[in-house]
């Protein structure tokens, strides 16, 4: 840990250094400068917040770090601090989130603008501490905004970028920026550095606490009895929950701006909201999201290599879901295969199919989906998985669907429980 | 950065109050508390542990405010000389 503190020292410039997702999160942080980062550590999440102690203790990150007993005291924590004017990070995982889910429905709808990385874990039951997008999703509608990368440099920028998102006065809302458990978290890989007084420049002085705060100065109730027979009645709550609505459906524009923004500063290029891959001239695509996304433009590029159509389309931001650059990309193709890493119990498929299937009705735009679930509990999806699922999509476009879901890594284990 | 006057806000953005309104809870009762001015001692204890704080004092004894009253009963639990009886409130 001290070579890996001493190396973080940042110099005006941006250059390389190699590092895995979980610190890349946590350099990240050190750049965005918080004032306040409250942590308690939880597989696969540890690592960052190990890292995140050390910048701290050695003067890297000049911020209060919070050891608090659980997630629940982390993140209340951090909503008291950011009403005293505090830019808060937190991380976490899994079971880490379950206990914090009672403060965590609470932050979007007091419209504090904070930044907590997901690394994303398979949820419980059976037993489990390896990758999987399940407990992401399980709070998809919470009103938190969710951000999917791709690879460890995304990581690091699209952190960065969260916070301005997150304080963005259209926006005001909470960020989760999730990245895949195993794949990302312990992935190590090449990456930019970008120079920290850019960074500086880029983000601007934290405005987290303006508009509600625990303020002397400018004395408040934060979050009185609303609704019902409270004074307003049930139309004081419809407003609140109307602002937070359009609040996320803004994030989609600020979410563009702030990509262009980065680009221009940075030199890095990223899809804000939906990636298209090789997708101009083609019959049909796979619907990727994480990490499994390089493994997928690896198989799209060897079946266009054997002579097939195929293209990709990322979905980086997944909350609020962007429906309109979703439909304008599957108008492109005759048929789709959409692969998630968790599963939707309620309709026997991923919640990304779920959400591209209404999207698609919605849009009036009727074509033929395939759906594969795979990379639970920290399976890997290959070039070799993304192969079946570009063939059996392309069965698909021919008119001959086949039956979804289609579960990926079902391979034969079960002999092997004893 | 300078900060807006919390009363210029929109008053959809976030949820918060700068003025005070009053939701008395004294409907919710269904039980009232009566004290037995007799055996009041005026030792305070229901003062003390009254969680809506409405206990008043009056000259030989202690009463709770019934627009602030919810009938949780603490007072009577409490009281040391079991001078406080919670009465249905279909009696009054």
């Amino acid at each position: 840990m001290n070579q890996l503190a001493n190396s973080s020292r940042m110099p005006n410039s941006s250059r390389m250094i190699v590092c895995d997702g979980n610190e890349a999160a946590a350099r990240a942080v050190v750049l965005a400068r918080p004032d306040v980062v409250s942590v308690f550590p939880i597989t696969p999440q540890s690592s960052l917040v190990e890292s995140l102690s050390q910048f701290v203790a050695d003067g890297v990150l000049k911020a209060d770090l919070i050891n608090a007993e659980g997630e629940h005291s982390v993140l209340s924590a951090l909503q008291g601090a950011c009403l005293a004017g505090a830019r808060t990070y937190t991380a976490t995982s899994g079971p880490g989130l379950a206990f914090m889910f009672e403060p965590y429905v609470r932050t979007p709808g007091l419209r504090l603008p904070m930044v907590v990385s997901l690394v994303t874990r398979d949820m419980l039951s059976p037993q489990c501490v390896w990758g999987g997008q399940q407990d992401a999703m399980t709070v998809r509608e919470a009103g938190w905004i969710q951000i999917y990368c791709e690879n460890v440099q995304e990581v690091l920028d699209t952190v960065i970028m969260a916070f301005k998102l997150a304080e963005h006065k259209d926006v005001l809302l909470p960020v989760n920026v999730c990245h895949d458990g195993n794949y990302l978290s312990y992935g190590v890989s090449r990456i930019e550095m970008p120079a920290a007084e850019l960074v500086d420049q880029f983000l601007g002085e934290a405005e987290v606490n303006w508009h509600i705060a625990l303020d002397p100065d400018r004395p408040m109730a934060v979050d009185p009895l609303t609704g019902g027979t409270g004074p307003g009645g049930a139309a004081a709550f419809v407003g609140y929950r109307k602002s937070q609505v359009r609040g996320m459906q803004n994030a989609l524009a600020v979410l563009t701006d702030i990509h262009a923004q980065w680009e221009e500063r940075f030199g890095r290029r990223w899809a804000p909201l939906v990636e298209e891959y090789r997708l101009e001239d083609a019959d049909y695509a796979i619907v990727t999201i994480g990490s499994m996304t390089g493994a997928g433009k690896d198989a799209v590029d060897a079946a266009r290599a054997a002579g097939e159509r195929v293209g990709l389309i990322k979905v980086k931001t997944y909350r609020p879901f962007p429906r309109q650059a979703i439909t304008a990309a599957l108008a492109k193709v005759k048929a789709a295969g959409i692969v998630d890493r968790s599963v939707s119990f309620a309709w026997d498929c991923g919640p990304l199919h779920q959400d591209v299937m209404t999207a698609l009705f919605a849009s009036g735009q009727a074509i033929p989906l395939v759906g594969f679930i795979g990379g639970l509990a920290g399976a890997d999806i290959t070039a070799e998985h993304f192969q079946r699922v570009i063939d059996l999509t392309a069965q698909a476009a021919r008119g001959d669907l086949p039956p979804s879901p289609i579960w990926l890594n079902e391979n034969a284990h079960l002999d092997e429980r004893e | 950065m300078s900060m807006p006057d919390p009363s210029t806000l929109p008053k959809d953005l976030a949820p918060m109050a700068t003025r005070l309104t009053t939701m008395l809870p004294g409907d919710w009762r269904a039980l009232r508390p009566v004290v037995d001015r007799a055996k009041c001692v005026k030792c305070a204890v229901c003062w003390l542990f009254c969680p809506v704080q409405c206990i008043t004092e009056k000259p030989r004894w202690f009463a709770a405010g019934m627009d602030v009253c919810k009938g949780c009963g603490v007072c009577a639990t409490e009281c040391p000389q079991n001078a406080i009886a919670m009465v249905s409130e279909d009696a009054f």
